[in-house]
């Protein structure tokens, strides 16, 4: 089991990253030929940072949209962080001193994960327009993350691993250097939902993620009088 | 209006989500364009025989030139912050209506063929074949899309479902599947000048018949020039202003502005259009060539100053996309647009908005008004969507929600706003734009209105409000028609220039 997951977890960093890459690749090569943001808009690049930075950190338009789905989403996607930013802990040694400060934080944003995630899925099933708007793959993919937060808190709370052990597993896979890692069913089934989630990051709606960053209508400074846009393939369209 | 087939919506007292009725306007569509109008745009005639392959190409295309379609495809996670913000889901409550199932039409396809989770497990991820069913369910309700942008405002990514609606249309028209109102228009401006084929010689018997009707009315000899050149000012309007009503007051208050400033201005018979459909058909070409008409007329004229009237996507056209379409603006490389912008006074916003450049002659004291002459009116602003969600005014983001506001505070007493959730970046459309203002769609725009009209309704019912002013052509034409239909008068809607008119001091009579 230590050698297949060994493989799975390179196979799936291979994917999620040369995937990702690939994506971002492909939006940033796009031309935006319009001058489209959602105004009022930011006139100044400054601006246009300060309103992605509102964005992805407040979830402003959401919150503007639905209280609802901004507190379950947002608590979901904060948590996430502080949990990512714990298991920095299992990847470096020595632990970084601001990971070590905000690890604490970490333990309990496990439950708020969960949480986010649950009501998420609850409105999901229970809100009739999002029902209708659901596919399969949207169920399952809070599922996964659901399952992913419940086993890390299993593993935690109800049926200790050696996190030591785990530990060396993976810092031996970043050297190349693979250790045994310890027989249990619980860490077997986090890290194999883990890599599952890696594999499809690329090709699903977690998309949303880079893709945002690339929204032209909010990426856009508002100064279309000011400054020309001019896509390639419309530049070409001049010169006939 | 007792002979219609469809039901009016009723006003609510307690304005709740709809529950959804699948299927309810599935039976709206516009006509299909003809096979005359379809070659003249350059489309083929009808539905080509290998469309399917045919749209998946141009898909393709699209999604390359595109990076908003692009994003917009991949991003979507079907949260539902979006569902309930259309005004045609509100009043139809048509699941399809809502703007995440509207983009969804068309992200099962790109999913089906271009994403690997579509190719390999298609009913999992929700994606779909090109089949002729769902090649008319996109003529169906990519025609119920008035690209209003308000789902936009509230999606956590911008996705913005009219980008989407104009990639969905523009595929269509390229398969031979065309709208034949919107394509009709854009056929005529090209041909004769303007969206309403009115030719010069009868534009030109149009004005000299408002300067008699103003003459008579204050007595002024206000002047409504056509293709003057040397002129200070070009002019270009939607060119309803030139007949219809209420419009022409509009065009009426913008000659008694020029007027009262003493700045020299003109209309152009070439450019005698400020409307452009070809945004709402997605085809840059189309715009683009309707664009230039513009830059032609201003350098044959010579003018230092382009002003742009009363008319929404006209104003998204002209201030978002000019410079980018013909170089008319701050910029632009190529010997056509270098010496427009050699002409053009850089001192003054190119082009200006008829609100700012009134605003800006308000500020310098340099028009005078009879505030008490609109007394007679409580009047409300309806802030239309191009204006206030693709567009701005002044130099300050929200420049476009005060300066019109400002306009009319400044030439009447009596103004009120109405709810916050359906004004400024919220508004909601009229229920007429972005390509439907036709009659075969009347449905859907006597239902489209339906959030403005009950926003409307309390301020009528509260406050009195008997003038709702807006600065779109489509704007007064649709209300006008379906104002009657929710049982007030359609002389309630006019423009921002309308109210000017009422109150301005033309000078001369000091």
């Amino acid at each position: 089991m230590t050698m297949f997951l060994a493989i799975l977890f390179y196979l799936a960093f291979v994917i999620f990253v040369a995937g990702v890459a690939y994506k971002i690749y492909d939006f940033a090569r796009t031309p935006a030929p319009l001058s489209i943001p959602t105004t009022p808009a930011p006139t100044t690049k400054g601006g246009v940072a300060l309103r992605m930075a509102r964005e992805v950190v407040f979830f402003e338009s959401l919150f503007k949209s639905n209280l609802w789905i901004w507190l379950f989403g947002w608590l979901f996607h904060m948590a996430l962080l502080l949990v990512l930013i714990r298991h920095l802990r299992y990847f470096t040694e020595p632990v970084w001193n601001w990971v070590v400060i905000l690890q604490p934080f970490g333990l309990y944003a496990g439950f708020a994960m969960a949480a986010g995630l649950a009501g998420l899925w609850v409105r999901r099933i229970l809100v009739e327009r999002i029902r209708y708007i659901s596919t399969p793959s949207d169920h399952l993919m809070l599922v996964l993350l659901l399952l992913i937060a419940l086993s890390g808190l299993g593993i935690k709370f109800f049926m200790h691993t050696d996190i030591t052990a785990v530990k060396v597993f993976f810092l031996g896979l970043m050297m190349f250097d693979i250790q045994p890692l310890p027989s249990h069913i619980g860490l077997y089934v986090h890290l194999l939902l883990v890599a599952l989630l890696m594999i499809i990051f690329p090709f699903s709606k977690l998309l949303h993620a880079p893709g945002v960053f690339f929204s032209p209508t909010r990426n856009q400074a508002d100064n279309p009088r000011e400054v020309r846009h001019l896509a390639p393939w419309a530049a070409q369209i001049e010169k006939n | 209006m007792a002979d219609q087939a469809f039901k009016i919506p009723e006003y609510r007292e307690f304005p709740t989500i709809p529950a959804l009725v699948p299927g309810a306007m599935a039976h709206s569509k516009p006509y299909v364009a003809n096979e005359k109008i379809q070659a003249e745009m350059g489309f083929p005639g009808q539905l080509v025989d290998n469309w399917e392959e045919k749209a998946i190409e141009k898909f393709g295309e699209l999604l390359g030139k595109y990076r908003s379609l692009k994003v917009f495809m991949d991003s979507c996670v079907h949260c539902g912050a979006c569902t309930d913000k259309c005004h045609y889901f509100i009043s139809t409550g048509d699941p399809k209506n809502m703007p995440v199932a509207r983009q969804d039409l068309m992200r099962s396809v790109y999913r089906r063929y271009f994403t690997l989770p579509g190719k390999l497990f298609p009913s999992l991820v929700g994606a779909r074949d090109l089949t002729k069913e769902v090649l008319d369910e996109w003529f169906s309700y990519f025609w119920q899309c008035s690209e209003c942008r308000r789902c936009s405002v509230f999606c956590p990514y911008g996705i913005d479902t009219a980008e989407v609606t104009m990639a969905a249309r523009h595929i269509m028209d390229s398969v031979g599947y065309g709208q034949k109102y919107s394509n009709e228009i854009i056929l005529k401006l090209n041909k004769i000048g303007n969206n309403l084929g009115l030719p010069g010689p009868a534009l030109e018997n149009t004005l000299e018949g408002l300067e008699e009707d103003v003459k008579d009315d204050t007595g002024v000899d206000v002047k409504y020039p056509l293709n003057v050149k040397g002129a200070e000012v070009l002019l270009v309007t939607p060119s309803a202003d030139f007949f219809a009503e209420p419009h022409i007051e509009s065009l009426i208050g913008y000659g008694k502005v020029f007027h009262a400033a003493g700045i020299s201005w003109t209309l152009s018979s070439y450019a005698s259009e400020a409307g452009n459909f070809g945004l709402f058909n997605g085809s840059y070409e189309h715009m683009r060539e309707v664009a230039l008409r513009v830059r032609k007329a201003a350098l044959e004229l010579g003018v230092k100053r382009i002003v742009v009237g009363e008319c929404g996507h006209a104003w998204r056209v002209a201030y978002a996309f000019w410079n980018t379409l013909s170089g008319l603006g701050a910029g632009a490389k190529d010997p056509f647009a270098i010496e427009l912008q050699n002409q053009l006074d850089p001192r003054h916003m190119q082009p200006s908005h008829i609100c700012e450049f009134t605003w800006d002659l308000i500020q310098q004291g340099r028009l005078k008004f009879d505030k008490e002459k609109n007394d007679h009116r409580i009047i409300t602003f309806h802030d239309s969507c191009n204006v206030a969600r693709a567009s701005r005014m002044g130099n300050y983001p929200g420049g476009q929600f005060e300066i019109p506001r400002n306009v009319i505070k400044a030439v009447a007493n009596n103004y009120v706003d109405m709810a916050p959730d359906t004004i400024c970046e919220s508004t909601f459309c009229c229920g007429g734009g972005g390509g439907v203002l036709t009659d075969d769609l009347i449905e859907l725009r006597v239902k489209g209105a339906f959030p403005r009209m009950e926003a409307l309704k309390q301020v009528a019912d509260g406050q009195g409000v008997n003038f709702m002013a807006t600065i779109c052509a489509i704007c007064k034409a649709q209300f006008s028609k379906v104002l009657p239909y929710y049982g007030f008068d359609m002389r309630l809607v006019g423009g921002v220039h309308q109210l000017v008119s009422t109150a301005i001091r033309l000078g001369d009579e000091q």
